[in-house]
């Protein structure tokens, strides 16, 4: 007798967020990144839907990086001195569907730049390129408060997706997002109890559930890769027994977490390379939905992986 | 935890008075008012002092599915009252109830199949009460093998042992916990668990906290399904709080709204 797979059906399904805005809908994109849906667990295609694939967004600052290390700047050569060069050359040359922007130069201690300069630079930057943008703040709460209040009204109707939101500091960000149109980062630190209870106190200000995604908070390989794919796998098999206040994308910032790790810096080039390869692959089985990743390389890689995971079989 | 409201009945008397007087406001509030507070699921009985109950119970369900897509549980000892029910109900039903007496075993399952409903058993037979686990798992086993022979699934049965009044049958609470666990060893997959909540405060000075404690020792026992007053904002915490501590929801410091956001 031939075995039979047990196949497992779910009652619940994770969201749908959609980034960018185009023309018909009030903003300027050329397309949309949706992401989400998911009917079942990753890539268990016979079990249910599995409608968008995850998805890679390129990383840039407002200011050149200090602390990348060189092998991660080498690709974009002087373009990394210059962030509207940097960005187009991310959508022309190395085809991102999608960008995901910090602004650390707004961060008292690299530059402190004003929110006014950094909603010139948001709209700037809006002109350069035409795909989705993910926006970041500099992590100092106090700062961000002032300048992505600002940029969100800056990028008024292109849906952005603006972060972080932390569970001490999320009202101001809530507020501007539902103001003008955005979708929000959600950040917990590698704790499911914090992601739902921050999901809740945001919906719970008015933005629906749907326009949340998750920030899990990640680390790379060998640093706590596996906390966080528990994390994730946790609050993926809650979403879809039917818990819509955990049932979010996820956003995993992969690059700087990869090249983080001293392993990246030392050996060979291509050792910082796989070790982005290697966390984000992890991480898409473990759910993610969006990778923000540094290395054009490692990026194609991960769209190759991604690609294979898809083919119907 | 499925949730049964259950105060769309007619010995309530501003249920009665509504059924009598075919006002629709009263059935429709008290349905969403039930929901809003948490139930999955609403039931419908026409009540004693109904005297036709075959046309008051699919107005009621006609009534009740204009403002909610939410499964309706059509509450009568009667098949035919259940048919007259099942005909109009376009929302997911659960038949309430069989019990283990062949001759309703052999109208209500085929009902049941045929209408693609779930299905409540009530251990309990014509020869009376069950006085304890034994005779209940017995009647129990009954109902499911039955269903398994009518080729009715098991996992669609809810079988309820008989919530007795703890001030008329205090030996029994424990036989009564104990079986909410054993019928859900009887057969795999397993038949769920039910009970008719209120009963076993019935008569007690102290209702509501009988109540909530009974919910949350059968909840540890494996409890799938309560008929209960969902307007009842403690009995809910409790139920909410025995399911957390069960690890059948992610904890959060707004556990109990969390959970109704669901």
């Amino acid at each position: 007798m031939a075995a039979e797979l047990m196949r497992e059906t779910w009652s619940g399904e994770v969201s749908v967020v959609t980034i960018g805005a185009a023309k018909s809908e009030g903003g300027t994109r050329s397309a949309m990144v949706k992401i989400g849906g998911q009917k079942t667990l990753p890539f268990l295609f016979a079990e249910g839907a599995i409608p968008h694939k995850p998805v890679i967004a390129l990383e840039i600052w407002d200011i050149a990086p200090l602390d990348w290390p060189e092998e991660s700047t080498k690709p974009y050569g002087q373009s990394i001195k210059d962030p509207l060069a940097w960005a187009q050359m991310c959508v022309k040359e190395f085809k991102a569907q999608l960008l995901c922007v910090r602004l650390q130069g707004a961060h008292p201690d690299f530059g402190n730049k004003s929110a006014q300069q950094e909603a010139e630079f948001i709209k700037a930057l809006l002109k350069k390129v035409d795909v989705p943008l993910i926006i970041k703040g500099c992590g100092d709460d106090e700062k961000d408060n002032q300048v992505l209040a600002v940029c969100a009204e800056a990028a008024k109707g292109e849906r952005c997706l603006i972060g972080s939101a932390v569970q001490d500091n999320y009202k101001t960000l809530v507020a501007a997002v539902l103001a003008d149109g955005h979708n929000i980062i959600a950040e917990s630190p590698i704790d499911i109890n914090i992601a739902k209870q921050l999901n809740i106190l945001i919906s719970d200000m008015g933005l629906p559930l749907e326009r949340i995604v998750i920030d899990p908070t990640i680390g790379a390989l060998g640093y706590g890769l596996e906390y966080a794919y528990s994390i994730m796998e946790r609050a993926r098999l809650a979403a879809l027994s039917g818990d819509k206040t955990v049932a979010s994308p996820f956003i995993c910032f992969i690059g700087q977490e990869a090249w983080r790790a001293k392993e990246a810096k030392v050996g060979s080039a291509d050792q910082g390379i796989m070790w982005e390869v290697v966390t984000a692959c992890a991480l898409i089985q473990a759910g993610g939905d969006i990778l923000v990743m540094r290395h054009p390389k490692a990026v194609e890689k991960v769209n190759k992986y991604i690609e294979e995971l898809f083919i119907p079989r | 935890m499925f949730i049964i409201g259950e105060l769309i009945n007619g010995m309530y008397n501003n249920i009665g008075k509504a059924i009598k007087e075919h006002d629709k406001a009263v059935i429709q509030k008290c349905a969403q008012d039930q929901i809003n507070a948490g139930a999955d699921c609403l039931d419908v009985n026409c009540g004693p002092a109904s005297k036709q109950p075959v046309s008051d119970l699919p107005w009621l369900v006609e009534v009740i599915q204009e403002v909610t897509d939410k499964p309706l549980s059509l509450d009568s000892s009667k098949p035919q009252v259940i048919e007259a029910g099942l005909k109009v109900a376009k929302n997911k039903v659960v038949i309430n109830s069989v019990t283990a007496d062949p001759e309703k075993l052999a109208v209500l399952v085929p009902l049941a199949k045929k209408y693609n409903t779930k299905l409540i058993g009530l251990t309990i037979s014509a020869k009376g009460i069950p006085q304890n686990k034994d005779q209940r798992l017995e009647l129990a086993a009954t109902i499911v093998a039955h269903c398994a022979d009518a080729g009715f699934p098991v996992e669609d049965l809810y079988l309820d042992p008989i919530v007795l009044p703890v001030n008329v049958a205090q030996a029994q609470m424990k036989d009564i916990l104990e079986s909410i666990h054993e019928f859900k060893i009887i057969s795999d997959p397993s038949p769920k668990t039910i009970v008719g909540l209120s009963n076993v405060s019935q008569g007690t000075k102290a209702r509501n906290l009988v109540n909530r404690i009974f919910l949350t020792m059968a909840i540890a026992q494996g409890l799938d399904a309560a008929i209960l007053d969902p307007l009842d904002n403690d009995l809910m915490d409790a139920l909410i709080t025995s399911e957390l501590i069960l690890n059948k929801n992610i904890y959060c410091d707004s556990f109990l709204s969390a959970y109704r956001k669901k």
